[in-house]
């Protein structure tokens, strides 16, 4: 440590004979471009700084199997799932520009974090439909699965989260247990349109945001009466006793469930897929920090062994000569 | 000289026929929601709207002028599609009114499930399964959706703790207390009284 400092003395009383190299080095300017003669002790920096890197990639590239090794364990059951909601879909259509007025957007967000950027696109994505669901005596609320979208939206949005559940991946993702959660939403939260925002799985590189509208069956009925795609819903018979909007909430009820569970789904793979690339990307960075920081700890270990060589070589021949 | 004049003649024609279609051409992509895509870019051009449910269906075909001769089924469960777009004959489901036969064209249909069997006929094959709940909808265009929470084919199931089972509900619902108890204790008669009849029936 005192070293260091009688070096900086003697740096700032004499002009560094090389100026390039102190540009390139200037990273590390304690330790190299030593005119008083230093001994090994600059090589000890250098070492701990590429044994902390070393360690860090170690850690970054563990983290990238494990991520691998879930992604493959969540996406076929992903994929399976990915039947669940088109049914729905074919019969009710899908209706992401209906004007209601009581909007509830479901953020579904990761609990972990360094999984990219896949939270801050949901997150983007839901205050955007926010403003974009906007208007005179209409609100919007916010339902967060997920302990990511919470900490982005409580910055701004405090007011509007209604619900808010984390540690959904503590046990296995199942269906009892979304449906629970479901049940809890309906439940709990006045809606007349249910916005689901999450990152569909489409390959381990690419997810896209994606938002599946569920509505009330009050508003179902309203949009039939309408015409368009639910307008045909009038022309299907409704089998037992039942009227039409009775079987119209159980049928919404069960679908919201089952769009969640695909949208979990769907999000838990793109989780995993994106800690994946992120966790690459940052070994590699780690790597080549590493092999930069190697060139450096040579050229400083081969400088202070080419002085010691020149301080005895020049020792013996003053003797001789 | 006159041979490339019968070339140039003879071209344009050969090209009015039918022009090839390249391989790089996508097939019929599904269809998105341009409404709502429109209304996005005016309030918020600078990021990507979000993609729908609708971009990532194939659309279903209209309903056609005669009856077709299979029925299209699709079975599906939270955790698999058991049945994707398969042609069959009949199928049989357990409607809260009792089974109800679907053929092909069937009038269109929602019909909430019960907890019963549910058989496929295709040909001489019958497939039946055990259905927990769900929701059966029943197009015009001779396409059949069933969605069920749980499903089982028959052979699958475990007579002896179907009667254990039936045994401990009736004695739950017995010394049920409160409403949610008895709705409970009633859930799990109804299933397991199902599951005998299925077995035996």
């Amino acid at each position: 440590m005192a070293m260091a400092a009688l070096r900086r003395e003697g740096r700032r009383f004499a002009i560094s004979p090389n100026p390039i190299a102190a540009v390139r080095s200037s990273i590390f300017p304690a330790e190299e471009q030593a005119p008083l003669g230093v001994r090994s002790i600059s090589t000890q920096i250098v070492r701990n700084r590429m044994k902390s890197v070393k360690s860090i990639q170690k850690i970054t590239k563990a983290m990238k199997m494990v991520a691998a090794s879930k992604l493959r364990a969540i996406q076929s059951k992903a994929e399976n799932s990915r039947g669940l909601w088109q049914p729905f879909t074919a019969l009710l259509g899908d209706s992401p520009s209906v004007k209601v007025k009581k909007d509830v957007i479901v953020t579904i967000s990761s609990d972990k974090g360094l999984c990219g950027g896949i939270n801050s696109t949901s997150v983007k994505i839901s205050k955007a439909l926010n403003k974009l669901t906007a208007g005179p005596d209409k609100e919007t609320k916010y339902v967060i699965l997920g302990e990511k979208a919470k900490a982005q939206l409580i910055r701004d949005s405090k007011k509007d989260i209604e619900l808010n559940i984390t540690e959904l991946q503590k046990n296995p993702l199942n269906y009892a247990q979304v449906s629970v959660i479901a049940d809890d939403i309906l439940k709990n939260v006045e809606y007349d349109a249910l916005r689901v925002v999450f990152n569909k799985f489409q390959s381990v590189v690419s997810f896209l945001p994606t938002v599946s509208t569920v509505l009330s069956p009050e508003v179902v009925e309203k949009e039939s009466e309408a015409g368009g795609k639910l307008g045909d819903l009038d022309s299907y018979e409704v089998e037992g006793g039942e009227t039409k909007s009775e079987i119209l909430q159980n049928l919404t009820e069960f679908q919201f469930s089952c769009v969640l569970f695909n949208g979990v789904m769907e999000n838990a793979c793109s989780e995993q897929g994106a800690r994946m690339s992120a966790m690459d990307s940052s070994s590699r960075n780690a790597g080549e920090m590493l092999d930069r920081l190697t060139l450096t700890y040579n050229r400083t270990r081969q400088a202070s062994i080419t002085t010691e060589l020149i301080e005895i070589i020049s020792g013996a021949s003053a003797l001789e000569g | 000289m006159l041979r490339r004049a019968t070339a140039l003649l003879t071209r344009p024609a050969s090209s009015l026929r039918a022009a090839r279609a390249f391989s790089t051409d996508v097939a019929e992509a599904p269809v998105g929601n341009p409404a709502f895509n429109e209304a996005w870019k005016k309030v918020i051009p600078h990021i990507d709207p979000p993609k729908t449910p609708l971009s990532f269906m194939k659309p279903r075909p209209p309903t056609p002028s005669s009856i077709p001769t299979k029925l299209t089924v699709n079975f599906v469960l939270p955790y698999a599609s058991e049945l994707s777009a398969k042609e069959v004959d009949m199928v049989i489901i357990p409607a809260s009114t009792g089974q109800m036969g679907v053929l092909p064209g069937h009038v269109g249909t929602i019909a909430e499930l019960k907890p019963g069997v549910l058989s496929v006929h295709e040909g001489n094959d019958v497939t039946k399964y055990f259905v927990s709940s769900g929701f059966a909808f029943i197009h015009a265009n001779s396409y059949a959706d069933i969605i069920a929470v749980e499903a089982v084919p028959i052979d699958r199931v475990d007579p002896s703790l179907v009667q254990k089972g039936l045994a401990e509900f009736t004695q739950k619902l017995n010394s049920a207390s409160t409403d949610l108890e008895k709705a409970e204790a009633q859930i799990g008669v109804d299933v397991h009284s199902a599951l005998n009849a299925a077995l035996t029936g």
